[in-house]
């Protein structure tokens, strides 16, 4: 697997398909937090900087360092999709992200509790402040994030084939399948039906090309 | 390296219609770089031009003089060097057949050309800042399927 890929925000991707043979598929399956650390622990050894990691997306740097020495971890990092954030409201809309990511991918279900509760909840901060600060970083709402990602898992689970739109729309909090598909083809332009069969024929496609090249 | 801007690239024979397209991104509000070919031979030249950067939005005309639009989300498609490439079919066409062809093959985005500048700036407006958060938020690109038509 290509190292450059591993990028920190790659484990929304919970399942990722690629072909190594044209006959052989891994499913793969790995824990974003371990991988982020691991690298970088590695990328502040070799730059040989004091430091402790402090928490999920926090590092404590000892002493000063240098403008050299910040400029290089900063480059070392970007490579692997790792970025220094260091404007307090950029800080505050990237937690306000991996919140909304925690609960939109990480749990089975959705929380029933609305998004919007949960996240003044967790951040301790009104629900007002927290949508305005989130568009003034973003290019959107707090609410079209969501949906976004919402619908983004939908595509997964879609993708992985196991459940009905049904069991799909119940999980993902939409009211109905008739919601999902509403909210599914605002946002594609496609329905989620149409969105399977496409996907489904780029797999029959690919899988014959990979047999022509074999040849 | 330019985190800000989006770099787009469009592919099109016909004059207007680059020109229509450059006044509307111009009015979108995420910073973009603009250029632009005139047909499928010059794109691919461009593309596989290991000098030139590759762009992270391509809207590509079906139909071209010297090689189709076609052709060219087939080759795009099988180079992997192009993979992260996100790809915006612009179309006069609005068949369901084509446009279905056209995301089995590999597109990700399929727009039916406007007659309307207003309309125009909208579309490239939900298109870029769609694209937009495909970079910044780790969406899956794979799955990135998007039409207006």
């Amino acid at each position: 697997m290509d190292a450059a890929r591993l990028s920190k925000k790659i484990y929304l991707m919970l399942r990722i398909n690629f072909l190594v043979l044209a006959t052989m598929k891994l499913h793969i399956k790995y824990d974003f937090n371990i991988c982020c650390k691991v690298v970088l622990q590695e990328q502040l050894d070799k730059l040989e900087l004091p430091y402790t990691i402090t928490g999920l997306g926090e590092v404590e740097l000892k002493g000063t360092v240098s403008t050299q020495k910040y400029n290089e971890l900063e480059s070392a990092l970007r490579k692997y999709g790792i970025e220094i954030i260091d404007n307090p409201k950029n800080v505050f809309t990237q937690k306000v992200k991996d919140v909304i990511i925690e609960m939109i991918y990480l749990e089975e279900a959705l929380p029933t509790l609305t998004i919007s509760a949960h996240l003044a909840e967790r951040l301790n901060k009104s629900y007002g402040y927290i949508a305005t600060t989130f568009s003034e970083v973003t290019y959107t709402s707090i609410q079209n994030f969501i949906t976004l990602h919402k619908i983004e898992r939908a595509k997964q689970e879609i993708n992985a084939g196991k459940e009905t739109l049904t069991e799909i729309a119940w999980k993902l909090n939409f009211s109905s399948v008739a919601h999902l598909s509403r909210e599914f083809k605002k946002l594609t332009g496609l329905t989620p039906t149409a969105f399977q069969r496409i996907i489904k024929k780029r797999k029959e496609v690919e899988l014959s090309e990979a047999k022509i090249g074999k040849h | 390296m330019n985190h800000d801007a989006l770099h787009i690239l469009l592919a099109d024979d016909d004059d207007d219609d680059r020109l229509f397209f450059r006044d509307a991104i111009a009015e979108v509000k995420v910073k973009t770089i603009v250029s632009m070919v005139n047909d499928g031979v010059e794109l691919m030249t461009r593309l596989n031009n290991p000098e030139i950067s590759i762009p992270n939005l391509l809207f590509l005309d079906l139909n071209m003089p010297r090689k189709s639009g076609m052709e060219c989300l087939r080759e795009i498609r099988s180079n992997n060097k192009l993979k992260d490439l996100t790809i915006a079919i612009y179309s006069t066409s609005a068949s369901e057949v084509d446009i279905e062809e056209t995301f089995v093959k590999g597109a990700n985005i399929y727009i039916k050309k406007p007659n309307d500048f207003e309309e125009l700036k909208n579309i490239l407006d939900r298109v870029i800042t769609l694209n937009w958060q495909y970079h910044t938020a780790g969406l899956n690109r794979e799955t990135f399927i998007l039409n207006i038509s």
